[in-house]
């Protein structure tokens, strides 16, 4: 569903994303593990049409990101790494006017609103303004934005930064059931997360792939857990780099 | 089409739900009230609103600008420019968008000034066509500036930036076609230049129309101005939004 070529991004002389290909097929949680700086936003930008490649190519459902960039964005959902929204709207002002962009009217608003309301545990703060929020709180409207067409690709950029431990279950828990029908792409620092719920993990450094497997597959390599695989590989990468 | 009509309503929303429009509509129509009786409103002796339409130039040059200025600097400062360009929303469908929501709040303004046309006609028997299209100068001039400040707001992340470097095109195309300006360059410019300034100044335009004389040149300055700026802040924009 996903399919990315030698994708490449440069800002300047600084190289984001280097030459980066893989494919994500339904059915699959893909976690794009990397240290700061490693390209993971870059990457995720390219794929939700927000930034061009420089060269390389994307399609998401079959559609390239170059060409068709409003139906790339159509079947999917993305959350932002710092959850942009209307801080001025109401959080049920702000899904109405999603719900507008998307289409999504009459009876199926309300249905889609009485789904993802409660999954996203924002009852409580619906007619609140958003710039009241704490982070935890704006993360989930972000989330219910992400999620409010339905889309058969996601792609959450860190989507359980400053949630409570609750809620980070919560969103793993809503992350695995969601994830029989549909193609999911999430970026963390949270090693656990990436056991907890991926069944793939691809680890970038400096805009390049190192690793393409499965976390458990990647324990059994390195006979530590997936917390040492990580420094292991990051590291001997920067040290081969100076 | 869908996509676009929700960036409007959102956008003109959006002005009602933060104090903005409420401190820009007292300001503005205090001053376009002020300036009238100031600039010798009875005085005149005429029951017209030529003393309400000749100041409205020099209002709109730091009025508008204002309105136009958190457009797309805010959208990017805050982040939520990424937002609004990762859902199904093509960037001339958004441009035009926040443009017409602004565009409609200043033709809201404008409307509240209805006490001026009032009075006029209260005191005396005044010609309806020359204040029908003395508003509508008005409505196509606010579109003008709105488009540069449109532009120079998706130049610069910076709302302070923006909006100085929208009063000043504002100002230098307002004063270029000001009778004083005109005599200074011909002075030392061929009359042929001099004419060439003041057919791309505002003043030009907007008087011809406010005189009630509806000329295709004029209208097409206007529409051309609209236009040519609204596609330049579509193009910027598409250039700079993730810088």
């Amino acid at each position: 569903m996903i399919e990315v070529k030698e994708l490449r991004r440069s800002f300047g002389p600084v190289v984001a994303v280097d030459g980066i290909s893989f494919d994500v097929e339904e059915g699959e949680v893909l976690g794009l593990l990397g240290p700061n700086g490693a390209g993971k936003t870059t990457a995720m930008r390219i794929l939700a049409c927000f930034l061009k490649p420089d060269s390389g190519t994307a399609s998401i459902c079959g559609h390239d990101v170059l060409q068709n960039p409003i139906d790339v964005r159509r079947s999917l959902g993305y959350l932002a790494e710092n959850v942009p929204a209307y801080n001025e709207m109401t959080v049920g002002a702000f899904l109405n006017f999603i719900c507008d962009v998307r289409e999504i009217r009459g009876s199926s608003r309300k249905q889609t609103l009485d789904r993802i309301v409660p999954m996203c545990s924002i009852e409580s703060v619906y007619h609140q303004s958003i710039e009241t929020l704490s982070k935890g709180y704006k993360r989930r409207v972000g989330l219910a934005q992400a999620l409010m067409h339905d889309p058969d690709v996601l792609i959450l950029d860190e989507p359980t930064d400053g949630l409570d431990p609750n809620q980070k279950h919560e969103v793993r828990k809503l992350i695995q059931k969601m994830a029989k029908n549909k193609c999911i792409i999430i970026s963390t620092h949270i090693l656990e997360e990436v056991e907890a719920v991926c069944s793939r993990t691809i680890i970038i450094a400096k805009g390049r792939i190192l690793v393409d497997s499965t976390p458990e597959k990647l324990k059994e390599k390195y006979q530590c857990s997936l917390d040492g695989v990580f420094r292991k590989i990051t590291k001997s990468e920067s040290a081969s780099l100076v | 089409m869908n996509s676009f009509k929700a960036v409007f309503k959102r956008e003109l929303k959006s002005y009602f739900t933060t104090p903005l429009a409420y401190v820009f509509l007292v300001i503005f129509l205090f001053f376009s009230g002020y300036l009238t009786f100031k600039q010798g409103f009875y005085e005149m002796r005429q029951a017209d609103m030529s003393a309400f339409f000749k100041n409205l130039p020099l209002l709109f040059v730091f009025m508008v600008p204002s309105t136009a200025m958190r457009m797309w600097a805010e959208e990017r400062k805050v982040g939520s420019i990424e937002l609004l360009f990762t859902l199904p929303i093509t960037i001339t469908q958004a441009v035009l968008g926040k443009f017409l929501a602004a565009w409609l709040f200043l033709g809201i303004a404008l409307a509240l000034t209805f006490p001026m046309v009032i009075t006029v006609a209260y005191l005396g028997d005044p010609d309806v066509g020359l204040i029908i299209t003395g508003y509508l100068g008005s409505l196509l001039m606010a579109g003008g500036f709105l488009a540069i400040g449109c532009f120079f707001s998706a130049v610069s992340k910076n709302q302070v930036i923006s909006f100085v470097l929208s009063v000043v095109a504002c100002a230098v195309l307002v004063f270029a076609g000001m009778p004083s300006t005109l005599n200074y360059f011909s002075t030392f410019l061929p009359a042929g230049m001099v004419t060439a300034i003041e057919s791309m100044s505002f003043q030009k335009h907007f008087e011809s129309i406010q005189r009630g004389v509806l000329k295709f040149g004029d209208l097409s300055y206007f529409v051309l101005l609209i236009v040519g700026w609204i596609a330049a802040s579509s193009i910027v924009l598409d250039e700079r939004k993730a810088k």
